[in-house]
């Protein structure tokens, strides 16, 4: 931190004074000439949070895909369809036992084993070989879609998760004085905050087990060179089983919490994958920092670009991954 | 029959094989034959989408980038097509007439693949695919949400081939031969081009980019120069296409039409020029006639599993499972002009994907 301060220090004044207006942007009370501009208050703050939940999701779905390149080196695209299972999963349990919860267990469960058999009946028999595996994934995603779809057919699944997590809450920042005097509060819903402390969670979660814990250095010593730590006695596919079970497993788990923030319907994968890719390309392949880093990008942009200019809202998301690539391809945090 | 010899003037009828005899001939009395809808669903369509796999194939197998964005660059010359010309919806339609829509149509799509070249040229190997998925995915969310430009979810319909020397272009045997002229131009031109000095360092950097780049050709420029190539043959394809079908919408750029020209061309095969040709008559086929064995709505998961089986057991598609065939009842090694003409003598030459 103090080190990039001292190296650009012209950057560090910049980000202060954008941090700085924007925090002024989210806690003071608007004057006329801001509400011309840009429209109501309300909408600014509810389109930054929707965006920050956003990129959570975006988080839980993306870090489980950049976990598993960043060790195996095998794009798994078919992360998209294990989000979908595992929300169509996760539905499944919730309705049948009533316990929104054990469905969220059931399908990170159930989605963890499904990664844990792709990695040892398939991706182990062609290791090395990254197009080979990625077609492979492409194949099952096609397969997996479909067959979602005779089962789930094409309606839309709303989750009802428990009753403490519905309802909004007032947030303490003021959008608007009312005439007699009285601070309007922006209120928010509850669950998208919920979705956001996941994810955090999650995240500070992923980071200790990385750097904290004995599995995660044996994980991360994989990412930098896999043979000589097969060389050093560790059961190498003991590590890429758990690695594809936890980074499948999370898909699943988001499949139910990103579920309940929005619906379930077919086509929801490809939003996922797109999701993912993105946000791993625009934050490094292999890097779970990167992937918070880019989610909480990508997140924001689609917001904004949802309520500011509707009709050209991808372009948004597109022109952030054009730029990143063109002046750093190997993403915000890759390390090559 | 070598590229080569045939293009250097020096080759004479007796040379050509007679089987290539038997399939030119076969292909161009097709109509004669066949049924309206052989010619037009089977034939001409088979043929549009092996143009646009031909396109992916040059790509991946000589330039060893996989591009995902093909059919969105074929679709983005069909949309031109409605939005410069005419359509029925009543939006955009700007009416030019048809010599201009087309060349700027194709000249913009390959444009547009040059621009996906170049935003993915910079990374290697598997990062190919997903800075194409990505494209592809963004192109079909853009083209669904944009009501201004390209008519949002509807598309547009009603865009219709020119009527030129007295004969209307969408009926079934003028459309065939045009399709069939526009492929068999662009596979001599990848035939060529995959002999001619461009296409043999583009083969050459496929195989090893860092020594070329030490040798002093610009690796970068030769795959930006093989997408805007590639981006010719699919925007012409893509001309035809929306002609073919007479409408455009997201659906036609959708996720799952992208996989399946990947589909086309790994299961036809990516070592040579023939192969998507190959796979898109066996992808048509069996989109056509699949109805028949299982129930229409899973037809996805019959050609997943095709593509699955392909990969899993024969990384170089039907073209491979044809040589392995042919070399099994030969019970001799094979000579280097039957083994395919493209193979670097490299190990890497299994893997159209270099290593990163």
């Amino acid at each position: 931190m103090r080190q990039f301060i001292e190296r650009h220090t012209f950057w560090a004044i910049v980000i202060l004074l954008a941090a700085a207006v924007f925090l002024w942007m989210i806690f003071a009370i608007w004057p006329e000439w801001l509400i011309t501009a840009l429209g109501r208050k309300k909408t600014f703050v509810s389109t930054i949070l929707n965006g920050v939940t956003l990129g959570g999701l975006y988080f839980l779905v993306a870090s489980g895909f950049t976990l598993v390149f960043g060790l195996m080196r095998n794009v798994n695209l078919a992360h998209g369809s294990m989000y979908l299972l595992g929300a169509y999963v996760g539905y499944e349990v919730a309705e049948a036992s009533g316990s929104w919860f054990l469905g969220l267990t059931v399908a990170f469960v159930a989605i963890a084993l499904s990664g844990v058999l792709l990695q040892v009946l398939i991706f182990r028999r062609m290791e090395g070989d990254e197009l080979r595996q990625t077609l492979v994934t492409i194949g099952i995603s096609i397969i997996a879609a479909d067959l979602m779809l005779a089962i789930w057919t094409g309606t839309t699944y709303q989750f009802s998760p428990p009753e403490w997590l519905f309802g909004a809450a007032e947030l303490p920042v003021v959008s608007v004085i009312k005439s007699s005097g009285d601070p309007v509060y922006i209120k928010y819903p509850v669950y998208r905050l919920t979705v956001l402390g996941v994810a955090v969670v999650v995240g500070i979660a992923l980071w200790m087990f990385l750097n904290r814990t004995r599995i995660g250095m044996m994980i991360r010593a994989g990412v930098n060179d896999r043979e000589m730590l097969a060389a050093s006695g560790v059961n190498v596919q003991l590590v890429f089983a758990l690695v594809f079970a936890i980074g499948a497993g999370l898909a699943g788990f988001a499949g139910v919490v990103g579920g309940t923030a929005l619906s379930i319907a077919p086509g929801e994968d490809i939003r996922y994958l797109l999701a993912s890719l993105i946000v791993v390309i625009v934050g490094g392949l292999g890097s779970v920092t990167g992937a918070a880093i880019g989610a909480l990008l990508i997140g924001l942009a689609e917001q904004i670009g949802l309520a500011y200019f509707p009709t050209y809202g991808v372009v948004l998301t597109f022109l952030i991954m054009v730029v990143t690539l063109a002046l750093r391809p190997q993403g915000l945090m890759g390390g090559r | 029959m070598d590229a080569q010899r045939f293009f250097s003037g020096r080759t004479s009828f007796t040379d050509i094989h007679p089987a290539k005899l038997v399939v030119v001939i076969f292909l161009l009395a097709y109509p004669t034959f066949t049924s309206d809808f052989f010619t037009y669903q089977i034939g001409a369509y088979s043929l549009i989408l092996g143009t646009i796999a031909l396109s992916l194939m040059m790509l991946a197998g000589y330039g060893g980038m996989v591009s995902l964005a093909q059919m969105t660059v074929a679709g983005l010359a069909g949309y031109l097509v409605a939005i410069l010309g005419v359509n029925s919806v009543g939006v955009m339609g700007l009416g030019w007439p048809w010599w201009v829509t087309v060349p700027v149509a194709i000249l913009a799509a390959a444009l547009f693949s040059a621009f996906v070249g170049a935003i993915s040229v910079r990374t290697e190997g598997i990062y190919t695919i997903m800075i194409t998925l990505a494209i592809a995915v963004a192109f079909f969310y853009f083209v669904r949400q944009n009501y201004v430009l390209f008519n949002g979810f509807t598309g547009y319909a009603g865009v219709e081939p020119p009527t030129l020397f007295g004969i209307y272009w969408r009926d079934p045997v003028p459309f065939y031969y045009l399709s069939l002229a526009v492929a068999a131009g662009f596979y001599a031109a990848v035939l060529y081009t995959s002999r001619a000095t461009f296409g043999l360092s583009l083969q050459a950097i496929r195989d090893n980019p860092r020594r070329m780049s030490a040798l002093g050709y610009n690796v970068t420029l030769h795959r930006i120069v093989a997408y805007l190539f590639a981006g010719v043959i699919a925007g012409t394809a893509g001309v035809l296409m929306v002609w073919f079908n007479g409408r455009i919408s997201p659906g036609s750029v959708g996720v799952a039409v992208v996989i399946d020209i990947l589909v086309i061309a790994v299961v036809g095969g990516m070592r040579h020029p023939s192969g998507p040709f190959l796979g898109a008559i066996a992808f048509v086929l069996l989109e056509n006639f699949a109805i028949d064995l299982i129930d229409r709505e899973r037809f996805n998961t019959v050609i997943g599993l095709a593509f699955l089986l392909v990969v899993l057991f024969s990384p170089d598609g039907l073209l491979g499972l044809w040589e392995r065939i042919r070399r099994r009842i030969r019970f001799r090694r094979p000579t280097p002009a039957q083994a395919g003409h493209t193979q670097p003598a490299d190990r890497y030459n299994a893997d159209p994907l270099e290593r990163t």
